[in-house]
């Protein structure tokens, strides 16, 4: 039996390091390439991937992170996490995967829609300006379930 | 691996359609293939992908991603998604007659 083919995702993205935030831009734009339909939906520290100012600086979680195999206390030295991070970029370019501001714009050029969680705007105090132009909009979660009917979520 | 018939002529492909051997493609084959992709007609724009992709597989083996297509092909991201919108890369390698390229970005 062959299942049905997957039309339409919207991923949420809510984490705001590197890691957190490459898989779920990784797969948005990996549904657009299959020609599914895509959404992503960013709250917490998940929008600063489209907050002007911090777009761009988007590090690689340099403690608490066992998956980097490193004891705490080297990540607390100031520096690593810079140093951790664009020893991450430089194998993500080899890969053809685009840094953070690159990749959000190549996503809105896809046809994929970028949203903004209206709860975390209001809790951090931000406003439309604070968002780069690709973010269509701010949303309510009932307003991204609207968007989100008939496909599947993924959560990251 | 299969076999199907294209405008009267047999060629290898893979399960999705994706031609096995770049060498039994030709640019009639491409008209047919596209309309079958349910782009009815093959514009300059089209083909300037289309061309930029085979030349990609014959130097490197592997077909571009959409990202190396938007810096490289001169064709932009947001126009590649006008002329394939069932996904750029994969629609224009079935079109281009090479085999389906199989990165994640």
């Amino acid at each position: 039996m062959t299942a049905e083919p997957i039309q339409k995702v919207s991923v949420i993205i809510s984490k705001g390091s590197l890691e957190g935030v490459m898989p779920g831009l990784i797969m948005a734009n990996g549904a657009r390439a299959e020609g599914i339909e895509a959404n992503v939906f960013f709250t917490f520290f998940g929008l600063d991937a489209i907050t002007k100012r911090r777009w761009d600086r988007i590090k690689v979680a340099a403690v608490g992170n066992p998956g980097l195999h490193l004891p705490t206390w080297v990540g607390t030295i100031p520096g690593v996490s810079a140093l951790l991070t664009r020893a991450m970029q430089r194998r993500m370019e080899k890969l053809d995967i685009p840094p953070v501001p690159e990749f959000v714009e190549m996503i809105a050029d896809t046809g994929a829609g970028l949203w903004a969680c209206q709860a975390t705007v209001d809790m951090f105090g931000l406003t439309k300006d604070d968002f780069v132009e690709q973010v269509q909009g701010i949303i309510t979660v009932g307003e991204f379930y609207e968007l989100a009917a008939g496909g599947q979520i993924i959560f990251t | 691996m299969t076999t199907r018939t294209i405008a009267g002529r047999t060629v290898r492909v893979d399960d999705e359609g994706f031609f096995e051997d770049p060498g039994q493609w030709d640019e009639e084959l491409a008209a047919e293939l596209a309309r079958e992709a349910g782009i009815t007609e093959l514009t300059d724009r089209h083909w300037q992908v289309i061309r930029y992709m085979r030349k990609e597989y014959a130097e490197k083996g592997t077909g571009p991603t959409v990202r190396a297509l938007g810096k490289s092909s001169g064709v932009s991201v947001k126009e590649l998604y006008e002329l394939f919108p069932k996904g750029p890369a994969k629609l224009a390698a079935k079109i281009a007659g090479i085999p389906k390229p199989r990165g994640c970005v």
